[in-house]
């Protein structure tokens, strides 16, 4: 599915992820955590194409294609999709129109038929309800007014629609209550299938208690400093990330 | 030069054939033209946007409706149940037009009580002294509309008045509306001005002025969509009596010339405006919004809201002022400009102004001038949108929420697509936000 070797990524001429190496299998989910500042953002942000955020060296292989070269649209209707840590407010482009563009985008691309506008309604009132949004959120502008986590549901049904291969998750928990929180990882959890992986990246091992890793990597200075299963994120929660930047350093 | 181009007006309107009650109305309009200084670039209210495409051109009067219109022409009316009148060169097409109702009547068929009527209220709404094109438009005075309803009397259906250009030379044309509400009456208004060819060089000059009587409540709409070669300069002058409700609605593209200013007066305390207003202009284009709202009376209020997309090398000029008298306690104005640029060449003058003498009033207003959001864009292309598409959905949205405002359906179903297709030419760029 994904495969990073040895990836270097700047921010403003800034080096913050140094020499990353990751792969990813199809149907697995990997726990991307550690401390504020350590590049976890910057790696979605990176994958996903971000403009101002620069692979320097290193490579990135998305099913076989050189993720790095594509521009952030292409890379979306390939199947890769990025869960906003902050979601964007567009005030007068309709949560609806912003999600039919983008399913046609995909399905068009990947050589499915288009939706007629009856089917993608009734599927994206599914969605809206599978992540406990009333539907007049679907008319609504793009996140405009939404609260945080609102904003973070709005993802997700994003995410359910657009049916991508790989989804990462950027600090989805953040800002979010218990009840949000296990909308968000039922969401999440229904979407689990053999041929779709997840990056989940976080900085508490919270939400993993819901969305269950079947890897936990540390990410400290820009590089992966260790890696494990599950009971890595619960070694952290007890420990914290303090002994592991000692550790490296 | 400028006194020359004056000069040239009067004499085109010794040409022309003239209703004799309207003699006096022009002698004043042309003494007013006459009296006013041409305005030259040191002139504030023209600083912006030159005359010189009006003044470089020998005008002729547009005499002749073309017989035959092109049918892309009429697919361009807006649908829907209203009383029509279509004029093409200023001349009416009578079977483009419906059929009217009584309270609707051209200058040339008013009778007696409906002459009357006019010359009780032409020129008393507008001022001819301050607006240079208004006098003009008096001074060529020899037709108009009138649309005069009784008190309480509510029109079943709105007034649609097309104005098609369909001239590649220079003929000039004069426009002329007037609209009479008496108290408590209550109509909808639609004036549309567009060219049927791309290359319509043809000048038109129209004045509405609008007088609203006391508990009267008017709806207008103005949609200015000419060629990008015609020139276009007119005014809405609007009196408002007591606790009357004025709610405008305007769009407009660019072309060489576009001047088109809103002067509105709370006269009646307890009067209400409500005016948004669109310009999106394109390549080289230019448009002119200057609007004057003045609270004359306590208790009044003003919501004033315009937003402008400017894209290519266009220009844009947006003058918004709002003058409260001495005596206009109590008054609620608000005014509100944004403008986005979508290209580092595009350009815009905006001066909003609140000029205030009473000592209890609430006023706000703002202009913002910004360009399409990085962090916007980059969320619709991450999820597959193409960047064209994305800017093409970031501009129609920055508009969007005054065309969701207007509240004559037909209109708005009318007007989506073609504002859609200013941002985007292709069906491919626009098909998500053109929907029903």
């Amino acid at each position: 599915m994904l495969t990073i070797k040895d990836l270097c990524a700047s921010v403003e001429d800034k080096e913050i992820i140094r020499q990353l190496s990751l792969e990813v299998k199809p149907g697995e989910v990997h726990a991307i955590m550690g401390p504020n500042g350590a590049g976890k953002s910057t790696l979605g942000n990176v994958l996903a194409g971000r403009p101002g955020y620069e692979a320097t060296s290193g490579s990135v292989d998305f099913k076989g294609q050189d993720l790095l070269d594509l521009d952030p649209e292409i890379r979306a209707r390939e199947g890769l999709f990025l869960a906003f840590q902050y979601p964007v407010e567009i005030p007068g482009v309709s949560n609806m129109e912003l999600l039919k563009a983008a399913v046609d985008a995909r399905r068009s691309h990947t050589g499915q038929p288009e939706l007629s506008a009856i089917d993608f309604m009734k599927m994206a009132r599914e969605a809206s309800k599978a992540v406990d949004l009333d539907q007049s959120f679907l008319k609504r502008g793009v996140n405009e007014g939404f609260s945080g986590g609102e904003k973070k549901r709005n993802e997700i049904m994003q995410m359910m629609l657009m049916e991508p291969s790989l989804c990462i998750l950027d600090e989805t928990d953040s800002g979010l209550d218990i009840d949000a929180l296990q909308v968000v990882a039922k969401g999440v959890n229904a979407m689990r299938s053999p041929d779709r992986s997840f990056i989940v990246v976080t900085h508490y091992q919270r939400l993993l208690d819901f969305i269950v890793p079947d890897y936990v990597h540390v990410l400290a200075n820009g590089r992966i400093v260790k890696s494990g299963d599950k009971s890595l994120a619960l070694e952290l929660e007890a420990k914290g990330y303090s002994w592991l930047e000692d550790e490296v350093a | 030069m400028a006194a020359e181009f004056q000069q040239q007006a009067i004499a085109l309107a010794s040409q022309q054939s003239v209703l004799g009650w309207l003699n006096d109305a022009r002698e004043q309009g042309q003494l007013a033209w006459n009296t006013h200084a041409w305005p030259t670039r040191k002139t504030e209210a023209w600083r912006y946007t030159s005359l010189l495409p009006v003044e470089n051109e020998q005008w002729q009067l547009s005499d002749t409706a073309s017989d035959t219109l092109p049918q892309s022409a009429l697919a361009e009316l807006i649908e829907f149940d209203a009383y029509r009148l279509v004029f093409v060169n200023g001349q009416l097409r009578a079977d483009l037009s419906s059929d009217l109702p009584a309270s609707l009547v051209l200058f040339a068929d008013a009778n007696a009580d409906q002459q009357s009527v006019i010359k009780q209220h032409l020129n008393q709404v507008a001022d001819q002294q301050v607006h240079l094109f208004t006098a003009l438009s008096s001074s060529l005075l020899n037709q108009g509309a009138l649309l005069h309803l009784s008190k309480n009397q509510r029109l079943e259906k709105p007034v649609y008045i097309v104005h098609i250009n369909d001239k590649a030379n220079a003929k000039v044309t004069n426009a002329r509306l007037l609209l009479v509400l008496e108290s408590g009456a209550e109509a909808q208004v639609v004036e549309h001005f567009f060219s049927t060819d791309d290359q319509d060089r043809g000048w038109i000059n129209a004045v509405t002025e609008c007088s609203v009587g006391a508990n009267a409540s008017l709806r207008h709409h103005r949609i200015n969509l000419e060629s990008e070669q015609a020139l276009h300069t007119g005014a809405v002058h609007v009196a408002l009596a007591e606790s009357a409700r004025f709610n405008g609605f305007t769009v407009a593209n660019g072309s060489r010339l576009k001047r088109i200013d809103y002067h509105i007066k709370h006269l009646g305390s307890g009067s209400d405006l409500q005016l948004n207003g669109i310009y999106l202009p394109r390549h080289q284009q230019r448009v002119d919004y200057h609007t004057c709202v003045e609270h004359v009376v306590p208790h009044c209020t003003t919501t004033e809201v315009f937003r402008g997309v400017i894209a290519d090398s266009a220009r844009a000029v947006f003058n918004g002022r709002i003058h409260i008298h001495q005596d206009a306690q109590k008054t609620l104005a608000e005014m509100s400009n944004r403008n986005l640029l979508t290209s580092d060449q595009a350009q815009v003058n905006t001066k909003p102004e609140l000029e205030i003498y009473a000592d209890d009033v609430r006023c706000a207003h703002g202009a913002t001038v910004s360009q399409l959001n990085d962090e916007a864009l980059f969320y619709l292309t991450s999820r597959g949108i193409s960047e064209a598409e994305a800017r093409v959905m970031l501009s129609f949205g920055f508009v969007n929420e005054l065309v969701e405002g207007v509240e004559l359906e037909a209109l708005q179903q009318w007007l989506r697509p073609r504002i859609a297709h200013m941002f985007g030419q292709s069906d491919q760029l626009t098909r998500h936000i053109i929907h029903e």
